[in-house]
């Protein structure tokens, strides 16, 4: 792609990623959550794809494989952790810890260290999807004639 | 024969728009027990403001499960039909 794209690119992708990893981090107050996030986040790996050619990105076809794998495994892991109850069971929610702040009841904008485990499955599930449809765009990149080697 | 189509087309519209019309006020569905049940418990029993997140990651966990290995399973078929091309 031209200069134009190239440069353009540069200074947009950390916005795409930022906003993306904010839709993530406040997924369990604000509309979106970890898939939206992660399709966000993944939406920057298409725009690089686009820019400056999928090869040139080649190399980090393995990192989003770990990241699909820690994501899926650490999803799987928080539902057991609540097994105590039931698959799935909020076990975070209240306790005072991480993310167990009280929630205040009625209508209120919400308190960013509340939710128990749903930020953590947010986290997870965002890494999962940005992970997931990143490598599916980055191969259909490299399936595709490459012109920016 | 033309005339008979588009007539059959313009029934089968108005059918379907006075059924989406009539049939039921749009926002009152027909059963509201579950609705209710989770606008007012969630902020108690899942500790979220965000009605969804709790749908998606407390009440229907397992739903979000089968629709991550959804995702895996398309990235595993494009990885799968590409290998050859893409490596």
């Amino acid at each position: 792609m031209s200069v134009v794209v190239r440069t353009v690119t540069r200074l947009l992708l950390p916005a795409v990623v930022m906003f993306g990893a904010y839709v993530v981090m406040h997924g369990h107050l604000t509309p979106g959550g970890g898939f939206q996030g992660g399709a966000v986040i993944a939406s920057a790996v298409a725009l690089v794809v686009v820019a400056f050619g999928a090869r040139r990105i080649r190399r980090h076809k393995e990192t989003l494989s770990v990241l699909e794998d820690v994501g899926a495994l650490a999803f799987v892991v928080l539902a057991f952790l609540g097994i105590g109850g039931t698959f799935f069971y909020n076990s975070l929610a209240g306790t005072g810890g991480l993310f167990g702040q009280e929630v205040a009841m009625g209508a209120n904008p919400g308190a960013l260290n509340t939710g128990g485990m749903l930020p953590l499955m947010n986290w997870a599930v965002g890494l999962k999807v940005l992970a997931g449809l990143g490598s599916i765009v980055l191969l259909m990149g490299l399936l595709g004639g490459d012109d920016d080697r | 024969m033309r005339w008979l189509r588009i007539a059959a087309l313009l029934v089968v519209f108005g059918f379907l728009v006075g059924a989406a019309v009539w049939t039921r006020p749009f926002g009152a569905p027909q059963a509201m027990e579950m609705d209710e049940h989770f606008i007012e418990r969630s902020q108690e029993e899942a500790a979220a403001n965000n009605v969804v997140t709790a749908v998606l990651f407390d009440y229907r966990g397992f739903d979000t499960l089968g629709e991550a290995t959804v995702l895996f399973a398309a990235v595993v078929g494009v990885a799968l039909v590409l290998r050859r091309w893409a490596r």
